[in-house]
């Protein structure tokens, strides 16, 4: 027998809960209620651009600031002892192990005007500062919530970085920086690319952290979406439509990103 | 010739308090081919770790050309390694594997396309320069490493097992080619095997080491021919090893005959080591010898036919262009100056 056919149930999901749902937002996106052809609501999501951009433009802030902070705390998991970089890995997943509604709802009350930031402040004197509805508490949501996305990947491919590359790299007149721009960093490019793909597309397209966190006025595409299918303005196609037009932009992005591969992986 | 590097009472210890390296002292003149000899886990490669400034001694210090370079970074050190499995830049292709080191110090760009084809040139690889590594054969990126090294013109340049992962053939011919640039270039190679042959056949100068300690220093053929004990001799070829005691000068006694030789200087009565080659033992009629034995075995190794003497209180290995035959009893002589005599190590 041979094992090509074990695949088969795998091709058949792909098609049934992929490929189908697919086309089925394309269908949509290109169609109005009367079932013809039109791209009147492809052209509609031009209206919603600020809202494209902000989306955008948080979720590149959040992706950078996971990148800075899970590069560091990989590079030093990676390096630990064997024994106790298990325990570690395990501290780094701990919040995952915790509702994502749970985790942000706790945020809400720190982040509150009454919250325990400003109480803590007001006993020195400082503040109250407004600290939640705002678009940095929608960052520090996304970075709270998907570094471990960011670290996981970071960690996978540093942890088999051979140690005698920085030895080779300090034998050849490499200082540390050195030796972090021209051999780490090149060769945790996969983990690079693949943590930025993975907390970039859940964060752009995240609607429960912005509704918590950012109020009413930091609308981000995902709340958009939703609001298409669930909220009072139901319109399937227009929300059919801004989540293909997404997809594009994701698509785009990732492509561009793969370019830094040296592998060239496709991680999508 | 001035010396390159110095030891100086270097003591190594694992965390545990385990000596690795126990009070080592050693010269290494300019120029010479220097190997560090000896089995796994007698500190060899530690010692050239601590020359590579990779690994800091407890105590002892470490001189370059006369300066005491404790501390310094390996990036500060004008000494290059080739490191035992390569450790090439998977990301980088051949060309750029061996410019890195040029690159880092921000050599202009036309003379580092000089220095990376000179050094194409020397490890034969011209050709080669985009080839990524991953897809070199073990031997190719040897080269590349041994290249990646001498690019950057060290005064030393450190090789831990190089040859280790080739095969028998390549690595002959690699230890002809590894000897043909020391001394084409002129540089001091410190070169760190377990292979005795190979020690022999590269090295100006070897330090047999064992257990931490340097055992002995010298040429090839001093080492060869008058070991100072019987782990020298005995792990630098093989080696009938025999106890054995002086009565007097100039003779030896053991297996209860004594013998003629060329050793003098112990106490009479002394107990020695009797180091004899097996190529040094001569089969004679039984009839006329002084010790006999019946030969238990004959294996063909292609120049020499290596048998196994039973002499019930030794077992002989001896080596001989002609063969016995199995079962057959044999006389067997030596000449004074092959019978090799040694203090007694204290274990």
């Amino acid at each position: 027998m041979k094992l090509k056919y074990f695949s088969a149930p795998y091709l058949v999901w792909m098609i049934v809960f992929i490929l189908v749902p697919l086309l089925m937002i394309a269908y949509f996106a290109f169609t109005g209620d009367d079932g013809g052809f039109t791209v009147k609501y492809i052209s509609d999501v031009g209206q919603y651009a600020n809202i494209f951009v902000r989306s955008i433009w948080l979720s590149l802030i959040a992706t950078a600031i996971c990148l800075v902070i899970a590069y560091p705390v990989a590079f030093i998991l990676s390096r630990m002892e064997k024994h106790k970089q298990g325990t570690m890995l395990m501290i780094v997943m701990l919040p995952m192990w915790m509702n994502f509604l749970l985790r942000t709802y706790a945020w809400m009350t720190l982040l509150g005007n009454n919250g325990i930031i400003n109480y803590i402040l007001g006993l020195v004197g400082l503040g109250p500062y407004k600290l939640i509805n705002t678009s940095a508490a929608v960052v520090l949501g996304m970075v709270y919530n998907y570094l471990p996305f960011m670290i996981l990947p970071l960690y996978s491919v540093m942890e088999k970085i051979d140690k005698s590359m920085f030895e080779a790299a300090d034998d050849l007149g490499c200082s540390s920086v050195q030796t972090l721009f021209r051999v780490i960093v090149p060769l945790s490019m996969p983990g690079i690319t693949s943590g930025i793909t993975m907390v970039f597309v859940p964060a752009i397209s995240t609607f429960i952290i912005s509704r918590m966190l950012g109020g009413g006025s930091n609308l981000l595409i995902g709340d958009l979406i939703e609001m298409q299918f669930l909220g009072n303005a139901y319109n399937p196609h227009l929300g059919a439509a801004i989540s293909f037009v997404l997809m594009v932009i994701i698509l785009v992005i990732m492509t561009i990103m793969n370019q830094f591969d040296p592998d060239e992986q496709v991680l999508m | 010739m001035e010396n390159i590097v110095s030891l100086q009472n270097i003591i190594m210890e694992f965390e545990d308090g385990e000596q690795i390296l126990k009070n080592i002292s050693l010269d290494i003149k300019d120029k010479e081919f220097v190997t560090f000899l000896g089995p796994s886990g007698c500190g060899k490669t530690t010692t050239l770790r601590i020359i590579a400034g990779f690994l800091e001694p407890k105590s002892g210090d470490v001189l370059f050309e006369g300066k005491r370079i404790n501390g310094m970074p390996p990036h500060k050190r004008n000494v290059n390694t080739v490191f035992q499995r390569y450790a090439l830049f998977p990301h980088l292709n051949v060309y750029e594997n061996i410019a890195f080191g040029l690159r880092v110090k921000k050599v202009p760009e036309k003379e580092i396309v000089r220095r990376v084809g000179e050094m194409l040139e020397i490890v034969n690889l011209m050709g080669y320069e985009k080839r990524s590594v991953n897809r070199l054969s073990g031997g190719q990126q040897q080269r590349v490493a041994i290249a990646r090294a001498l690019v950057n013109h060290p005064k030393v340049l450190l090789l831990d097992e190089p040859l280790g992962a080739l095969d028998l053939k390549l690595r002959k011919e690699m230890q002809i080619e590894l000897r043909k640039i020391q001394q084409e270039l002129e540089l001091t190679f410190i070169y760190v095997t377990h292979d005795q042959e190979e020690a022999l056949t590269m090295s100006d100068s070897i330090v047999v080491m064992n257990n931490g300690s340097i055992q002995q220093i010298g040429s090839p053929t001093d080492i060869y021919n008058e070991p100072v004990n019987a782990f020298v001799a005995d792990f630098i070829g093989e080696s009938n090893i025999i106890s054995g005691t002086m009565p007097e000068d100039f003779v030896v006694e053991f297996n209860g005959r004594k013998f003629e030789c060329v050793d003098s200087g112990f106490n009479a009565g002394e107990r020695v080591d009797v180091v004899i080659r097996p190529e040094d033992v001569k089969i004679i009629p039984a009839d006329k010898a002084k010790l006999t034995g019946i030969v238990k075995s004959v294996v063909f190794k292609g120049v020499h036919y290596e048998m196994i003497i039973d002499g019930k209180e030794h077992k002989w290995t001896v080596h001989s262009t002609k063969a016995e035959s199995a079962g057959s009893m044999v006389g067997m002589n030596f000449a004074p100056s092959d019978i090799h005599i040694m203090k007694k190590t204290e274990e």
